[in-house]
């Protein structure tokens, strides 16, 4: 069974079909990339598998380790392992990301019957990982994301996925606004996340990506559907001719 | 054994205290006739054993009630008060006595347990008593341990402040034993005349807190109604009156986080502070009276004067409140920045939900020289609620230097809740520097989705956002404050989303 399966999905926003008859499936281990032009629907999928509001399923469906996602909140599809990197991450003045991470790993942890960490244990580990992706403490103790560049938003998403442990891990153009020496570390940061256990979805529309985190799949979405889905070799086909050509293959 | 004995002894004293209130109601009936006349008037002070003087004092503002409006000018609205249908004195009787934990209010457990509170305190606050002879049962052990502990936590104030030399006691036994400081102060901040809530209150206060600080001395520790026992029933017209003379220091925190059930509708208090030269008083409010239930039914009207009077030259005072309950609030605790150099703070957060109605602010007038004033307003309305600031900040023509920074930050929940601010300046002189800035702002839907995505629920989500929202003001709490104020935001907006 695979981790995530996604079958003819076909979700509206505001009476406008964005997503038409869309499938997708990905098994634990695997990191799939989905790739396509701005518009096509990529973040749109995202925030329908965490349990954005706002949008309308109007047929499909979206199974999680083999249990109906669409029917469960967004807070619990989030303590049942599904996380999401966004590709706007959101400011909040006066809740530091220290706060911040604790309030919502403890709310996971309560939510899947597990002790709190020991604030001792939660600063060690909060303090290895931040290390590992290059965030100085400092920035720990800022209100979440306000005054963050690009960049240290993008680690600040790593960071986070890095504590939460989850079994799915949805990357929305955790590249955009990345300068090379920044795309290291945070593709670093993800790498190191990969396992056997652990499915990842990276979501771009810049091929370079693929160069930092080699996917196991690849997919080429266009117009609210996966156009094509193949190995490596994809990218190369991408990189030659662009996006045009897939538009019409379905 | 000298712990033992000392346990002994502190609950025999309790005894003796809990006796002395039967020797304060010797006058046959424990409540005055409902209604407000001169006789009820005459009730209250005969009932608080009060000099002459003091009845006299009372009469003058009762009089002078009669002749005044109550005043329409606030964002508030409701039915109008039928001061004839109500009491306006009760025996401040024990609550009624529980002999366990158990027998507490379900709900009201509840509360406790998320502000975080210890049952050893829900047992203080909740009144249970130990029954008698029962020593054996764990039930008792709870309650003789909380009684003890509040006990000892009050002796040993008292002890430390007999020995700083600050009087700390109820304005009805100052009244009696300080009458000259008294007498010297009371009335002098907020007149009798000031204002239709005010007069009021001065006519049919029943108690409240006293507080003098001599000269020289830092008060050596917070003081607080928290553990005043004896203060349980004073909250209808409670008087405050705080002075701080020269050189010295004092914080005073009023208000307790426990969840506040009171059947009286009509809260009309008046706070009144002085602080002579150098003299600084911190007063911190945290305020859950009852807001009403979820159709806005019930709830109390807190209309409040507060007023601070920096009459010594640099001195200080500063207010803090985080006001969260009440149906209607209508409250501006205020500084009059008469000593030249003194200066004046109003921290607030104002929370209102469901069909809560605030009308709050400050006014900072500034009549010395070099005086300056400093204003933080967080508002922050849910539901259905309206949230109003109200400020102003004037300068006297002889005020010069004058300084003033206002910020009033307004966030909104939901969209059929109201913020409104309503800054008033007023400068009479050139050289004074006032800056005003203001935001509104909401809860964005992304906010909360990135919360809950996160594993949060939603009103873990709101209330994060809303206590980082309103961090610069809890940062000015004290410490053990802060933390239950915190709680208390994230309680109070339960239901604002969803
Ligand atoms: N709130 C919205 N209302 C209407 N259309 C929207 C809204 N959000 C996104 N869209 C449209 O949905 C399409 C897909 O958007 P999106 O999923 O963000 O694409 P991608 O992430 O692939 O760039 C776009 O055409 C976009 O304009
Ligand atoms: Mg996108």
């Amino acid at each position: 069974m695979a981790l995530l399966e996604v079958r003819d999905l076909h979700v509206g926003i505001e009476g406008c079909e964005i997503l038409r008859g869309l499938d997708l499936a990905v098994n634990a281990g695997e990191v799939h990339a989905i790739m396509g032009p701005n518009g096509s629907g990529k973040s749109t999928l995202s925030h329908v598998i965490s349990g954005k509001p706002g949008y309308q399923v109007s047929a499909g469906q979206i199974l999680f380790n083999g249990e109906d996602l669409l029917a469960m909140e967004a807070s619990e599809r989030a303590t049942r392992g599904v996380f999401l990197a966004f590709q706007y991450p959101v400011e909040i003045p006066g809740a530091t990301t220290m706060n911040f991470l604790r309030a919502a790993l403890n709310a996971q942890r309560k939510a899947r019957a597990q002790t709190e960490f020991s604030t001792p244990d939660f600063i060690k580990r909060v303090r290895e990982v931040a290390n590992s992706l290059n965030i100085p403490q400092g920035m720990l103790k800022r209100g979440l994301n306000v005054g963050f560049s690009g960049g240290e938003k993008k680690r600040n998403e790593i960071l986070q996925m890095a504590l939460l442990e989850p079994s799915l891990c949805i990357l929305d153009e955790i590249d955009s606004g990345l300068d090379i020496d920044a795309l290291r570390i945070v593709a670093g940061g993800i790498n190191a996340l990969r396992s056997s256990e652990r499915a990842m979805i990276v979501i771009s529309h810049y091929r370079r990506l693929l160069d930092y985190i080699v996917p196991d799949v690849i997919h080429v979405m266009s117009k609210g559907q996966i156009r094509k889905s193949g190995g490596k070799e994809l990218a190369l086909e991408l990189e030659a001719c662009g996006y045009a050509q897939f538009e019409d293959a379905a | 054994m000298v712990a033992v004995q000392e346990t002994v002894e502190r609950v025999r004293r309790i005894d003796v205290d809990q006796y002395r209130y039967g020797f304060e109601t010797l006058i046959e009936s424990d409540k005055a006739p409902k209604g407000l006349s001169e006789d009820t008037v005459r009730f209250i002070s005969a009932k608080k054993n009060e000099p002459a003087w003091m009845l006299e004092w009372r009469l003058e503002a009762y009089r002078r009630w009669l002749t005044m409006t109550e005043p329409t000018w606030a964002r508030v609205d409701y039915p109008k008060i039928d001061y004839q249908d109500i009491y306006y004195y009760a025996a401040p009787k024990p609550k009624k006595t529980l002999s366990s934990i158990d027998e507490i209010d379900p709900e009201i457990l509840k509360t406790y347990e998320k502000l975080g509170i210890p049952l050893r305190e829900v047992a203080i606050l909740e009144g249970v008593e130990p029954p008698p002879g029962g020593e054996q049962t764990p039930n008792r052990k709870i309650a003789v341990d909380a009684v003890f502990d509040s006990v000892s936590v009050a002796t040993t104030f008292q002890k430390e402040l007999k020995a700083a030399g600050v009087i700390f006691m109820p304005i009805s036994e100052a009244i009696r034993e300080h009458p000259e400081l008294v007498q010297k102060y009371l009335g002098t901040v907020v007149p009798t005349s000031d204002n239709y809530f005010a007069t009021l209150n001065s006519a049919v206060f029943s108690d409240g807190s006293f507080v003098y600080v001599p000269p020289g001395v830092r008060c050596p520790m917070e003081l607080s109604t928290y553990f005043r026992i004896n203060e349980r029933n004073t909250g209808q017209f409670e008087r405050t009156l705080i002075i701080a003379d020269k050189g010295s220091y004092v914080s005073y925190l009023e208000g307790c986080t426990a969840p506040q059930r009171d059947e009286n509708q009509l809260h009309a208090a008046v706070v009144e502070l002085v602080t002579l030269d150098d003299a600084e008083i911190k007063y911190s409010t945290v305020q859950n009276w009852y807001p009403g239930n979820s159709e806005g039914k019930g709830g109390i009207y807190n209309f409040v004067t507060k007023r601070g009077d920096c009459r010594g030259r640099n001195s200080k005072i500063s207010w803090t409140q985080v006001e969260t309950g009440s149906a209607i609030t209508w409250k501006y605790p205020s500084c009059i920045l008469r000593g030249d150099n003194s200066s004046g703070e109003f921290y607030s957060i104002a929370i209102s939900n469901g069909f809560q109605q605030v009308d709050s602010g400050t006014k900072m007038i500034h009549l010395g020289k070099n005086t300056s004033s400093r204003i933080i307003s967080k508002g922050i309305a849910a539901g259905k609620s309206q949230n109003t600031y109200r400020g102003l900040v004037s300068a006297h023509r002889k005020a010069t230097g004058a300084r003033n920074y206002t910020a009033c930050d307004s966030l909104l929940i939901g969209d059929k809740c109201g913020a409104h601010t309503v800054p008033y300046v007023e400068a009479k002189n050139s050289s004074a520097t006032f800056e005003h800035e203001a935001t509104t702002s909401k809860i964005s839907e992304d906010v909360l989705f990135y919360c809950v995505q996160r594993g949060l629920s939603e009103q873990q989500a709101t209330g994060l956002v809303v206590n980082g929202f309103a961090k610069d003001v809890l940062q000015k709490l004290p410490m053990e404050f802060a933390v239950e104020a915190q709680k208390l935001i994230s309680i109070s907006l339960e239901g604002s989303v969803g």
